[in-house]
């Protein structure tokens, strides 16, 4: 090992980029599994295009995978990059901007050609000087052509062979920070191995190749240590915050003592949940594809009417399609999760970006006094938590409950320490219990919450409906009855905030500057306010997950500092609930419209100028 | 003998009905409360679902479990609710504006997918809740409030599309014939999948005569065909007319004349997959035909609800995963222990949740 350049680290941002179709996902996802597992703290964030494949070789083809780990907490998948491995040069023009300067960028030399410069629309031969990189680390590594080189033996052909290359890529990055092989190892032989044993060996001897590049060439690739971090114990797994959405989901079920129901249509970012849940037929998950989002609901509705804990999931326009629906369970106050994994919008806008713009729209978005009770989670792994309060808050105040997540989270991995059923509180559903003085509308003083009575169960047969009603569940259009339904179905909703704990701050409970965040920023947020702290600056961080209703005490929290500002990933939809909520306070703003998430870098510089203001 | 010897009488709710005097839904409701009845299901196992229109005021006005919903959708959530719950009996109470216009796509999805439930559209040619639009089966050139000067398109054959949505039941009937609309809605109950019936049903305030040149029972005979298994297809005062194939198209013919005997007659047979007849029976129209009325297709396919528990039931059969602490420790987890770690907090105890 003599000769190599050593470098010891706290916490390391790798980013992998290439073509669409060059694999960039997988390597990331092994890469950052294999760390995982080594005991380093993780944080990813996928970043790839919304086409389906864009023209080789262009920027809007790039897809990336970011993932920043270390032996502390991580809590971002870092604002920029210390490596960077670029497949081709319109990798390295999408990607220029969120390199840490002076740091390392791995290049396939033989892809880095007049042609391919000219179609990443490069004006000259020399893309290093045109980004200005020239005092970055620059490694070239031929990749592809020491890939064919090293698949000469096998009866492949050259389509088979270049899909090989992010093999070789991760196989030099793993040598660099010194990862063992043996889960990727064992990842492909179980992916090819039966299926396609040529394709296994294949992709086998280019990790390896790789690997070994690394090791041979070790005077020009510095190599990086960076040590396991110290964390709490237990079992571990690496999660997305859809997986861990579904799983959520699948606990409340479990623990409710419910059939899950899920009604869904694809859409971007959130298809991952229906995927998830029609995988496990194993655990009697009844998954309907629906024609529709509309549909989506409306199986949902009618799943809950006949007793399943029944969620839909979705992202911004599928959201605006439910909300007809989502009206009606508010009337029939039928218990439905609804899980909205925030896009860019309007429209269509940027399917697989992040963004935290359907607050309002979620809060408001219907017709009529519609209140339904949202929640968000704020870190991959907490969507399991959120997912399973969601329910267990529908299933026993008899309300729609929306949970917002977002891109960001969905997509985004981090380890999560899993935790056992005993950990989690039950859940109880208001099933009906006494046909004889049932009605489905008397409702628990305390609560509000009606009973639920399903088909099937003798003597409690009964409407529900769209309409207006009476306590019967028959029509009744009274200006009383009216009034005093509409005060009721907010109470109910209002109410929740019994279930919920009060908000918590992270730093001192006084102090010059309080940061509010809610949702999936909260990763950003912390480390920019940690840092913030760490240079002595009295500030604090009051996260949000509970939005409507707020917890109890957010006023109190809100009093205690001489400034608030509110950071969110829109044009300031929380800032203005709030204002509307809590208008005693004077409420800053930073907000973001680009499709990414916050910098720590950019949050930071914000706080310090209101600082000095 | 029967187990629970119901009457009509015990699917009527207390609430008062308020469709207007006249109006077929009254006719339409008996036929379904006695079919009900008839079925032999127990009371509590029944669900009425409908969407929004006149007659989708349905559920209100059983004394089962009922879920007025909201326009269009009763389709998607009925469908919701049986595949939640396979063992309910779940009837779909629709019109031609609910289920053709605004809940089209679900409606056609409910059909392929075979979902064992049973749809009755009341199908009035007009939107009357509304008060008189033209509606996805007005005809050609129908005046209304919102055709002032006819309407410029053309109408759907509820039936066509059923059948173009690979459905496997479809009958018609008409509100003023109870007897028969009830022996089809019994069909209809017994039918494994989805079953649509089309009830030819008269609004006395909005589109009042809309069927009567075939519904008036003066005229029954001659101008409505009635299918039934097995049977020639005839019709007339007399039993003495026909239906052939000639040229791959439906004729009427008199028996007896030009050769023609009953053994020439075709037979009906709902339960093949005959497609193009049985479009052209649906098709049938006066002048040149009688309207057919009956059942017209019954098949068998895989009903989608029974499909879903059994897959649930084959995986299961050969399952690693059994609850959720199996599946939150499969796969790819690794432990981590030793000194320098933390105590693990919990979530919910961190959380302050009771």
């Amino acid at each position: 090992m003599k000769n190599t350049k050593v470098i010891e680290l706290e916490e390391v941002a790798i980013r992998f980029s290439g073509d669409s179709g060059d694999g960039m996902q997988l390597t990331g996802t092994l890469f950052s599994d294999t760390s995982a597992l080594l005991g380093n703290d993780i944080s990813t964030f996928p970043d790839y295009p919304s086409e389906i494949r864009a023209p080789q070789g262009t920027v809007g083809g790039v897809s990336g995978f970011q993932v920043q780990f270390g032996k502390k907490k991580i809590t971002t998948p870092g604002d920029l990059a210390h490596v960077l491995v670029a497949m081709n040069p319109a990798a390295l023009k999408a990607n220029a901007a969120y390199m840490n300067p002076g740091g390392t960028i791995i290049f396939d030399v033989d892809s880095f050609s007049e042609k391919n410069f000219e179609k990443a629309q490069f004006k000259t031969n020399d893309p290093f000087t045109e980004l200005k990189l020239n005092d970055y680390s620059l490694i070239p590594v031929p990749i592809t052509s020491l890939t064919k080189e090293s698949l000469k033996e096998l009866e492949l052909d050259n389509k088979s062979i270049l899909r090989c290359k992010n093999m070789f890529a991760l196989g030099l990055i793993c040598w660099m920070f010194d990862r063992p092989l043996d889960y990727i190892e064992g990842f492909i032989q179980k992916k090819f191995g039966k299926k396609n044993p040529l394709v296994a060996e294949a992709n086998l001897c280019v990790v390896h190749a790789g690997y070994n590049y690394g090791m041979n060439l070790q005077h020009m690739t510095p190599q990086y240590i960076v040590h396991p971090a110290p964390i709490e114990k237990g079992i571990y797994r690496n999660v997305n915050g859809n997986l861990a959405t579904a799983w959520g989901l699948l606990a409340a079920a479990e623990k409710s003592g419910l059939e899950l129901f899920i009604g869904s249509y694809p859409i971007t970012p959130a298809t991952d949940i229906l995927q998830a849940l029609a995988e496990r037929k194993d655990l009697g998950v009844k998954s309907f594809q629906a024609e529709d989002e509309i549909a989506g609901i409306c199986t949902t509705i009618g799943a809950a009417f006949a007793g399943d804990l029944a969620v839909t999931s979705t992202s911004g326009p599928g959201f605006a399609l439910k909300s007809e629906a989502l009206g009606l369970s508010v009337m029939a106050e039928l218990p439905i999760v609804v899980v909205n994994v925030q896009r860019g919008g309007p429209s269509t806008g940027l399917p697989t970006k992040t963004e935290q713009s359907d607050l309002l729209q979620t809060l408001y978005g219907r017709n009529g006094e519609s209140p339904v009770v949202v929640l968000a989670a704020s870190t991959p792994s907490d969507c399991f938590y959120y997912a399973f309060l969601s329910a267990k808050i529908a299933l026993e105040r008899m309300v729609p409950v929306v949970l917002l997540t977002d891109g960001f989270l969905g997509n985004g991995s981090e380890p999560w320490r899993v935790p056992t059923m005993s950990e989690l509180p039950p859940i109880t559903p208001r099933k009906a219990k006494n046909p004889e003085t049932y009605l489905p509308y008397n409702r628990d003083p305390e609560t509000l919450a009606r009973e639920w009575a399903i088909p099937g169960m003798e003597g409690f047969e009964h409407r529900v409906g769209g309409l207006e009603k009476n306590n019967a569940g028959g029509v009744n259009q009274d200006p009383d009855n009216h009034q005093r339904n509409s005060e009721i179905r907010a109470a109910k909703v209002e109410k929740v905030v019994e279930m919920i704990p009060e908000l918590e701050v992270a730093g001192e409970p006084e102090g010059d500057l309080l940061v509010i965040g809610w949702g999936g920023t909260y990763g950003h947020m912390i480390s920019s306010v940690l840092a913030m702290q760490a240079a002595g600056k009295k500030v604090s961080l009051a996260h949000f997950n509970y939005i409507k209703p707020l917890p109890k005490n957010t006023a109190e929290v809100f009093s205690k500092f001489k400034k608030i500002v509110v950071c969110e990933l829109n044009m300031g939809q929380f800032a203005s609930y709030l204002r509307d909520k809590l208008p005693d306070f004077k409420y800053n703003q930073v907000n973001k419209m680009k499709g990414l998430p916050f910098s720590v870098h950019e949050l930071v510089e914000n706080f310090d100028k209101l600082l000095e203001a | 003998m029967t187990k629970f010897n119901y009457t009509a009488k015990d699917f009527k709710s207390a609430a008062e009905v308020r469709w207007c005097p006249g109006c077929g839904d009254y006719a339409i409701m008996n036929a379904v409360q006695k079919t009900m009845a008839d079925m032999d299901i127990a009371h509590k196992d029944f669900a009425v679902i409908s969407g929004i229109g006149c007659s989708s005021r349905f559920p209100y006005y059983m004394s089962t479990y009922g879920f007025h919903t909201i326009h269009g959708r009763a389709a998607a959530i009925a469908s919701g609710v049986k595949s939640a719950n396979p063992a309910l009996t779940v009837w779909v109470m629709t019109g031609d504006g609910d289920s053709l216009a605004i809940g089209g796509n679900h409606f056609i999805h409910l059909v392929r997918r075979n979902i064992n439930l049973n749809l009755v559209l009341f199908n009035n040619k007009i939107y009357g809740l509304t008060k008189g639009q033209y509606s996805p089966t007005s005809d050609r050139g129908k005046i209304t409030k919102t055709s002032p000067f006819g309407t410029i398109e053309d109408s759907f054959v509820p039936g066509q599309l059923v059948l173009g949505s690979r459905g496997t039941f479809f009958a018609r009937a008409v509100d003023n014939n109870i007897k028969h609309t009830q022996e089809v809605l019994a069909e209809a109950a017994l039918h494994k999948g989805t079953s649509v019936v089309e009830v030819l049903q008269n609004c006395v305030i909005f589109n009042d005569g809309i069927h009567e040149h075939i519904s008036d029972p003066k005229f029954r005979a001659e101008r409505q065909l009635f299918l039934k298994k097995g049977q020639p297809m005839i019709f007339g005062e007399q039993e003495d007319k026909g239906l052939i194939l000639e040229n791959g198209r439906l004729k009427v013919v008199k028996i007896g004349e030009s050769g023609i005997t009953l053994k020439d007659i075709l037979i009906h047979e709902p339960a093949e997959d005959n497609l193009g007849l049985q479009v052209a029976l649906i098709n049938m129209a006066l002048p040149e035909f009688p309207v057919a009325m009956g059942v017209i297709r019954s098949v068998a396919a895989p009903v989608y609800d029974q499909e879903m528990q059994k897959q649930i039931e084959t995986v299961q059969k050969t399952r690693k995963i059994t609850c959720m602490d199996d599946l939150l420790q499969s796969g790819n987890t690794w432990t981590v222990e030793g000194e320098n770690c933390d105590e693990p907090v919990k979530f919910f105890d961190n959380k302050c949740f009771g």
